[in-house]
């Protein structure tokens, strides 16, 4: 079943790849939206299995597939390993898959390539399950790299457009930074352990707490070198402060792009990486701490970017980013559960904000700026509605799940008592706040005050259809009740059953101690939030002079966040343009000026006579040597063995 | 049934081939053509098709020679005419005979002068090219290794592009250099041991100050022949001025002769000296990495480009084949076959478009994709497999390669995973120029999509990278032994 679980998408990605012409647009579409919807079926199938444990702990299984590589003493299989971490993920990616398929036919219902569409969507998704259930780290790799590739194709989707082009590109080469990290790690892995097999490697790890690797000439602890190594992928791949820069840009991509792989599932894949390699990370304070101000710091930066923000996707992206940070710093204090529970609960609320978004373009004539919508509620009151759940969800209010996965995290970080964990806290609070006021912010210059658009625009703005609402609707249960129903299997009372051994956990860990905060800690996220909200209100609607008198007052500022840290400048000045640069050094000066003029051209203008003369042959005068040499090559051992021979 | 020489038969029947479209192909002009071509793919399909007896009939787990064949040549001097292939030289072999056929048919419409010269050339250069990889007596090696130029040299000189005789002489030039040193070498083989023959001198010791000379006269040759940094310039110039196949054939198996040479002759024969020169080995692989990639970067010819890739991944290739590790050597020997495939691909990819539009400048294409979607599939397949996408040819090779590395020393390893980044930094920026884009040139408007006959040569291909990408356990069967066996006997050799 498992089996079926994870080919059934490559199957209708086949399918639709290959003979989408023969079968047609609703062929395509039935068959990839199908396969997924049948996967996503015996995915919760395989979840309340794991979810109804409760009287031992969950176990792993492993399936071997196929045989792989096998070099020396480096063996490495095809295998599905099946525990309570890829259950959830499976659950959460298929889920999430089948209803932006099922959206994406009404979405992309003007579009010509629909059957290419669906193939790369199809194909992401088994891509994306390779990852998660992955038995060995190289495996995982291989899903790394395909779902890269296949947000690279997205992205650049539609490829009549420069800026997705460059954005298409940008992502995937970000990613191989981050990549080019997990890579070296993996190879620390081996060298150090002997296997990259999950199990070898938990059952190793123990016995190298102390050891070192030498590593670019420097002694390093080993276990935390590796996991640092390891986390620059998950870095790359999740969007992480200085590897983030890709991902607003790949707000280039059709918007259903944008809700399964920027929001729900791939920019997930780092923080699933942490969590998968638990009792490895669990060996590293050192590692474990830069995760945590890792994350805090990308929570509180992208906050304030999405703050400035005026295209509806980039602010959303921004928030991903920020939530993301959550995530991770869930992790760095050793919350595993915290962190794969708002994994989960993000994964709903934030797909559905990016399908309602969706709504909203579809409504308004692929407008994205929000400074041209506004008073639209009227038009499309169950976008609208379903907007405000996502929103709530995201701001943390109960009893939508955003407020029990956030608390959890927050309440983690507090309870850490460590300066990374505070710090993480702060932060984190900061952004609930942020987090709060832009998504109102994000409400009411769409939906409210005086429309901005033009008024054509405006009248024809209308419901988008039902296969698209449905999806919604779908999404907003998640939004509203998974973080209620799913609390006490992932960081309450059930969870030593639930997780089993997939995630590292004890009775006296970092959840548990979460639970016995101060009260202020436990509704300071929820007044920040309200808070936010309430301030949104003043600034967007009450008083809508307030923004322009600050962006006015604190200018570079306002700049400063506007243009994203200036990050893509940066970039471009220290790595893009002296790449360029070199290249041409190398290529004219090196290859040209030292390499040739002394060497071939030096030496053939000696015989540039000859040359000349012999190219009047025409090109005759190439095999006269060849030939040449060829007689003195005979000549030679001639000359050798009539010499040496008796 | 294994008791015909099978090798021989391999070798000399492109040969064989050759002299019969020589002799048979008489008539019109058309007539010639048309009979030099189907001559030449009947030949080099047989040819296929008899060393699928290798594939089926070597026996794996073995280190030994196989289908050897020994005949005295040179009476009192101990010279033999002595074949065999192990598990390298098999996969090499076969490598060979896969791309030939695909050679013949990419050059079916594109070589429109002096057809029946060009099908001899190529049959010849084919049966050079397994003589090359079979022979185990250093003369017969050296009279395959350094024939096959000639029909090189004919192929870029007669067939090519408007600068051909510069680049030939480049070519030339370089490898002249090579020949002569490695010539002298072997003479001093020869003096010192009393034989050319191969298996014997891979268990002959010799001295160690004579390694180091011997050693570095060999290199001159396989370094050239890679090529390595700094003696690579002859190959972007051979590629750009190449006719589609000699580009194949160049990237696919030329380049695939000088690591064949260090694993045969180098490390195996010199096993203190390649220690010793270890270091610059890496050295020069790692400025081959990083160099090659940046200029790839900038490149705006689409065949000068995928040349300097190619340096880049030989780099790859010479940095495994010096880590002296189980991975490292069966990396190298994995990305020799992948690159081999997956560049030559990327060459027909190239002269797909070329045969359409007769140029090779970057920014003559764009949006491509709009009017050939089958070819931006089968392209993307290969870029892909270049920049090492796992579950692609070129993911195995380049992985065991770094991990390999990793054991040796992690400062290269780190080096050549910056590879990594560049190389998909320069084949996503061809493929994003040549095939994306709005469809705005007007001559890109009318080109037509891949025919019958250019699927026929793209799809074995696209079949043949995803297979070694995914399931590669049936290659690694082939070289794990005779791997395994050059590592025992190169530490043994060098831990005294």
């Amino acid at each position: 079943m498992e089996t079926a679980i994870v080919f059934l998408p490559l199957f209708g990605a086949i399918i639709a790849g290959l003979f989408g012409r023969k079968i047609g647009d609703r062929g395509s579409q039935f068959v990839t939206a199908g396969s997924l919807v049948v996967s996503a079926v015996l995915s919760w199938i395989v979840f309340l299995s794991f979810a109804g444990a409760h009287d031992q702990p969950n176990q792993s299984t492993t399936i071997h597939l196929l045989s792989w590589i096998a070099s020396g003493d480096f063996q490495l299989d095809w295998a599905l390993r099946i525990d309570t971490l890829t259950a959830v993920m499976l659950v959460v990616v298929t889920t999430v898959s089948a209803v932006v398929h099922i959206y994406s036919v009404g979405y992309m219902e003007d579009d010509p390539s629909k059957p290419r569409f669906m193939a790369y969507l199809s194909l992401f998704t088994f891509a994306m399950l390779m990852l998660v259930t992955a038995d060995n780290l190289v495996q995982m790799f291989f899903g790394w790299e395909g779902v890269g590739l296949c947000s690279y194709l997205l992205i650049g989707f539609w490829y009549h457009k420069p800026e997705a082009n460059a954005a298409a590109m940008k992502a995937f080469i970000v990613n191989r930074v981050g990549d080019f990290g997990f890579a070296l790690g993996i190879f620390g892995c081996f060298f150090l352990f002997g296997t990259v097999s999950f199990d070898g490697i938990f059952a190793a790890a123990p016995n190298f707490s102390d050891a070192t690797l030498l590593f670019l000439g420097t002694e390093w602890h080993a276990p935390t070198i590796i996991c640092i190594l390891l986390f620059i992928g998950a870095m790359g791949k999740s969007a992480q402060i200085g590897l983030h820069t890709w991902l607003p840009d790949a707000m280039e991509g059709p918007t259903p792009v944008s809700a399964l792989i920027h929001a729900a599932t791939m920019v997930t894949a780092g923080v699933f990486m942490v969590a998968r390699l638990s009792p490895l990370f669990e060996l590293s304070d050192t590692a474990l701490t830069l995760v945590t101000y890792v994350g805090g710091m990308t929570a509180i930066f992208a906050a304030t970017i999405g703050l400035t923000q005026f295209d509806i996707k980039r602010v959303i992206a921004y928030s991903t980013c920020s939530q993301l940070g959550y995530m991770f710093f869930a992790l760095g204090v050793g919350a595993y559960g915290a962190g794969i529970f708002h994994l989960m609960t993000h994964a709903f609320f934030k797909a559905l904000l990016f399908l309602g978004a969706g709504c909203v373009i579809h409504a308004m004539h692929h407008e994205q700026d929000m400074r041209k919508m506004g008073g639209i509620w009227k038009k499309i009151p169950m976008t609208y509605a379903l907007m405000w759940i996502g929103s709530l969800a995201l701001a943390g209010i109960p009893p939508f799940a955003g407020y029990f996965s956030k608390d959890i995290v927050l309440e983690a970080a507090y309870a850490a008592h460590s300066g990374a964990g505070n710090f993480a806290f702060a932060m984190g609070i900061a952004a609930a706040f942020l987090t709060a006021f832009y998504s109102w912010r994000l409400l009411l210059m769409t939906f409210h005050g005086e429309t901005r658009a033009d008024m054509h625009t405006f009248d024809h703005a209308h419901e988008a259809p039902k296969v698209m609402m449905l999806p919604l609707i779908v999404l907003a249960l998640g939004a509203i009740g998974s973080g209620y129903i799913a609390y006490e299997w992932f960081v309450g009372h059930d969870r030593f059953m639930f997780w089993g051994a997939s995630i590292v956990q004890s009775a006296d860990d970092i959840i548990e101690h979460a639970h016995h905060v101060p009260l202020w800690v436990k509704y300071l996220p929820l007044a920040v939030g309200l808070a936010g909200i309430a301030m949104a209100y003043v600034c967007y609607l009450l008083i809508p002079s307030i923004p322009g008198v600050i962006v006015k007052t604190f200018k570079e500022f306002h700049a400063f966040l506007f243009n994203k840290w200036y990050f893509d400048e940066l970039y471009d000045l220290i790595f893009v343009r002296p790449a360029k640069w070199l290249g041409h050094v190398f290529w004219k000066r090196g290859d040209g000026d030292i390499i040739d003029r002394f060497g071939p051209d030096g030496v053939s203008s000696l015989a540039a006579k000859i040359g000349r003369r012999a190219s009047a042959l025409q090109s005759g005068y190439v095999y006269h040597y060849a030939f040449a040499m060829m007689i003195g090559v005979v000549a030679l051992i001639t000359w050798y063995f009539l010499g040496h021979s008796v | 049934m294994f008791d015909l020489p099978i090798l021989s038969i391999l070798t000399f029947l492109p040969l064989f081939g050759a002299a019969c479209i020589f002799f048979l192909a008489r008539g019109e002009r058309e007539d010639v053509a048309r009979t030099s071509r189907w001559m030449a793919l009947w030949t080099s399909g047989a040819v296929f098709l008899v060393s699928l007896l290798i594939w089926f009939g070597f026996e794996r787990g073995s280190s030994d020679f196989q289908f050897v064949e020994k005949v005295l040549w040179i009476p009192g001097l101990n010279i033999n005419y002595h074949m065999g292939v192990d598990g390298i030289s098999a996969l090499l072999v076969l490598l060979t005979t896969f791309l030939v056929p695909i050679c013949i048919l990419s050059s079916w419409e594109a070589v429109e002068r002096r057809v029946k010269e060009y099908m001899i050339a190529f049959l010849l250069l084919e049966t050079l090219m397994i003589g090359t990889f079979c022979a185990l007596d250093l003369v017969l090696f050296y009279v395959f290794f350094e024939a096959v130029l000639i029909p090189m040299f004919l192929i870029i000189g007669i067939w090519g592009g408007p600068r051909r005789v510069y680049s030939a002489f480049k070519f030339f030039l370089y490898t002249l250099l090579g020949s002569v040193l490695m010539l002298a070498a072997m003479i001093t083989i020869y003096n010192t041991a009393g034989t050319t023959d191969i298996p014997t001198l891979l268990t002959t010791a010799l001295g160690e100050d004579l390694q180091f000379w011997l050693w570095l006269a060999f290199f001159a040759s396989f370094a050239v022949k890679m090529p390595m940094w700094p003696v690579h310039t002859w190959l972007p110039d051979a590629h750009v001025e190449a006719p589609t196949a000699g580009s194949v054939i160049l990237a696919g198996v030329l380049l695939k002769m000088g690591g064949y040479g260090f694993l045969r002759f180098s490390i195996p024969m010199f096993p203190d000296a390649s220690l010793y020169f270890m270091p610059m080995v890496f050295g020069l692989s790692i400025i081959a990495v990083i160099y090659t990639s940046l200029v790839a970067l900038v490149q705006e010819d689409m065949k000068k480009m995928i040349a300097y890739s190619s340096v880049a991944h030989m780099g790859f290739v010479t940095a495994g084949l010096f880590t002296f590790n189980q991975q490292g050597f069966e990396g190298a020997i994995y990305q020799m076959l992948s690159h081999g495939i997956v560049s030559a691909a990327l060459f027909l990819c190239v002269g797909v478009v070329y045969d359409r539009l007769h140029t090779r400048v970057i920014a003559r294409y764009g949006g491509v994709v709009n009017v050939m979607p089958k070819y931006a599939f089968a392209f993307m397949i290969f870029m892909l497999a270049s920049v090492g996408l796992p579950g692609t040819a070129g993911f195995v090779g380049e992985f065991l390669i770094l991990l390999g590395a990793f054991k040796a020393n992690t400062w290269v390893a780190a080096l050549l995973a910056t590879g990594m980044v560049l190389g998909a930094a320069y084949m996503l920026l061809l493929y994003r120029r040549v095939v994306f884009g709005a469809l705005v040139k007007e001559d890109v408007k009318a080109m037509l999509d891949m025919s019958p006959r250019e699927i026929i040569i793209f799809a074995p291909l696209i079949i043949v990278v995803l297979w070694m990408g995914i399931y590669p356990i049936p290659f690694f069967d082939f070289m794990a032994a005779p791997v395994a066996e050059l590592l025992k006997n190169f530490h043994q050799a060098t831990a005294g």
